[in-house]
């Protein structure tokens, strides 16, 4: 039924509509509307599962690491500093094939505090092995929990859905909340590969000397890339139960004619499309590639999409500190080497911290590479707040 | 943000597309706020923060010193401002329209205590004719069923009938 909500409450419904077995999150801004909604849903009795209150987000990650490997199906929800107190479970979850999803509230990371969005969080996390999907607006955020249970179930590997901190968790707009039958027609009950079990005690994850390590990590890699089809199975299969597109690897907006390419991902997709529209009347032609799936990475995808753009901008929340762009270098090493060459790929880093990404703020983006690439550029950057001797 | 989830809910009953949501997260009682709505016919997608809205609701004219509250207001936009004095005794440099209405007050009567959001939606919804107070009304019962629900409406028409007078005037 399509609803006027919060984007937190919406993905808290559909979450319980996929009937977790256990829940454990610790409440951080701006996660918290989530997990206090399905709180509500649990006590309510309307969702049997065990909610556990714990004292920390590590705990939180080791209890649904915990539930999974014991067989159940298992959620929990972070945000920033949450994300980042969980990183060593984040790993080891990964590394023992377990399929919990997560919901990342992107937030920016401390030192200075900030409870605004970027995506420096999930960032910080992306090597760990789980699949991260990124959502453009509360419609996708809570089609995409559905899809990744199936995914993570499929493919044992957990999945992190992403959606911006505040401008999608606390914006209301319409959302269509499934009925629970056709949930559970799309979602099968988990079925768990091993299980932890105290009549039966073993062990996962305990020790790889260097004869075995190694190998565990190429078949971890290879996982993740092999779930590329999984992802977009599962996608188009949403598509034919629910009607409507929603997640897969990649997609795009008027690309086919663009002579500027933006890539990005996340919420700030919608008003790059706005922008596009605007241009589109005033007679310039620009293209959307968004990315969904950021892990796996959608390499071949992106090269496919993009053989004959040259100028192409990567528009991304987040920043690896003392390189630049993090979505920027991976759109570059997309392109195989010959073909780099008088490929212009821009590369800007906007928003963080909550900044206001407005649409004159990607027009002038867009203009500027018009005239040349920009090879990194902090976008609405405000010199008068920087003083020479603090760098 | 309470104020522009119910106008966003209430433009939705109407069968519009809108989009409501805060600029600060870190609410707290009596911190200074901006929340944002977005109306449209169609499937809204920009994300940017409203900088030059046609309208402005500000719950509390103290603000007006202390924030820049009025920057970016079309200048033939309108502005809803709860406060006792008339629009010209607040001096505002703006050459938008301005209506006032005690919401304070108001609340206190009526609902007892002073939440001026429901009388705010009601002169908004008045002067513009946006969005149905029928539809104001339902989502206000929806979001608090029963006594607290009840007052509020009737909060609301109380600025419906203000603002009725006031057009006949």
């Amino acid at each position: 039924m399509l609803k006027q909500i919060e984007g937190s409450h919406a993905v808290a419904h559909v979450v319980a509509q996929c009937r977790p077995h256990v829940i454990s999150a610790y409440p951080i801004t701006p996660q918290t509307h989530i997990v206090e909604e399905l709180a509500d849903i649990v006590g309510a009795g309307q969702l049997d599962a065990e909610f556990v209150n714990v004292e920390s987000e590590f705990s939180a990650a080791s209890v649904v690491l915990g539930a999974s490997a014991a067989g159940a199906r298992a959620y929990t929800a972070t945000s920033s500093q949450g994300l980042l107190l969980m990183s060593e479970v984040i790993y080891c979850i990964a590394g023992m094939r377990l399929p919990i999803v997560m919901t990342c509230a992107n937030r920016a990371i401390s030192a200075p505090l900030s409870i605004w969005n970027d995506q420096q969080d999930s960032m910080a996390v992306r090597d760990a092995g789980w699949i991260q999907l990124h959502a453009e607006d509360n419609q996708e955020a809570s089609d995409l929990h559905i899809q990744a249970f199936k995914i993570a179930e499929q493919t044992f590997l957990p999945v992190m859905v992403c959606m911006d901190g505040f401008i999608l968790t606390h914006a209301y707009e319409p959302v269509d909340i499934p009925e629970q039958k056709e949930v559970d027609d799309f979602l099968p009950a988990f079925k768990p590969r091993h299980i932890v079990d105290p009549r039966w005690p073993r062990g996962i994850g305990l020790f790889a000397d260097p004869r075995f390590y190694l190998e565990t990590r190429y078949i971890l890699h290879r996982a993740l890339e092999k779930s590329e089809e999984t992802i977009k199975e599962v996608s188009s299969e949403f598509t034919k139960a629910f009607g409507r597109e929603s997640g897969g690897f990649i997609k795009s907006y008027k690309l086919k004619e663009a002579d500027v390419v933006v890539i990005s991902m996340g919420s700030v997709v919608g008003t790059i499309k706005e922008l596009i529209d605007q241009l589109e009347e005033e007679g310039k032609k620009v293209g959307l590639l968004q990315i969904c799936s950021y892990r796996p990475f959608p390499r071949k995808e992106v090269y496919r999409a993009l053989k004959d753009k040259m100028n192409i901008v990567v528009l991304e929340k987040c920043i690896s500190l003392g390189r630049g762009g993090i979505l920027a270098s991976d759109v570059r090493w997309s392109f195989p080497r010959a073909e780099k060459k008088d490929r212009d790929i821009s590369s800007f880093v906007a928003g963080l911290g909550g900044r206001n990404i407005s649409i004159d703020d990607l027009r002038y983006m867009v203009e500027k590479v018009e005239k040349e690439p920009v090879e990194f550029e902090f976008l609405g950057l405000k010199e008068e707040l920087i003083a020479e001797k603090d760098m | 943000m309470a104020a522009a989830e119910l106008l966003s809910i209430a433009a939705f009953k109407d069968g519009k597309f809108a989009q409501a949501f805060p600029s600060f997260g870190a609410e707290r009682i009596g911190a200074p706020v901006q929340a944002f709505v977005r109306l449209d016919d169609r499937k809204i997608r920009t994300r940017e923060e409203v900088r030059t809205p046609d309208y402005l609701i500000i719950q509390d004219y103290h603000l007006i010193g202390a924030v820049p509250v009025l920057d970016g207001i079309k200048p033939d936009g309108l502005i809803v401002i709860n406060a006792e004095q008339k629009p010209e005794d607040l001096n505002l440099k703006t050459t938008a329209r301005v209506e006032t209405i005690p919401a304070t007050e108001i609340a206190l009567e009526i609902i007892g205590r002073p939440i001026p959001n429901a009388i705010m939606i009601g002169a908004f919804c008045s002067i513009t004719g946006l969005i149905s107070i029928d539809a104001v009304q339902e989502a206000i019962m929806e979001k608090f069923p029963g006594r607290v629900g009840e007052n509020n409406v009737a909060a609301l028409e109380r600025a419906v009938e203000i603002m009725e007078k006031r057009k006949d005037a």
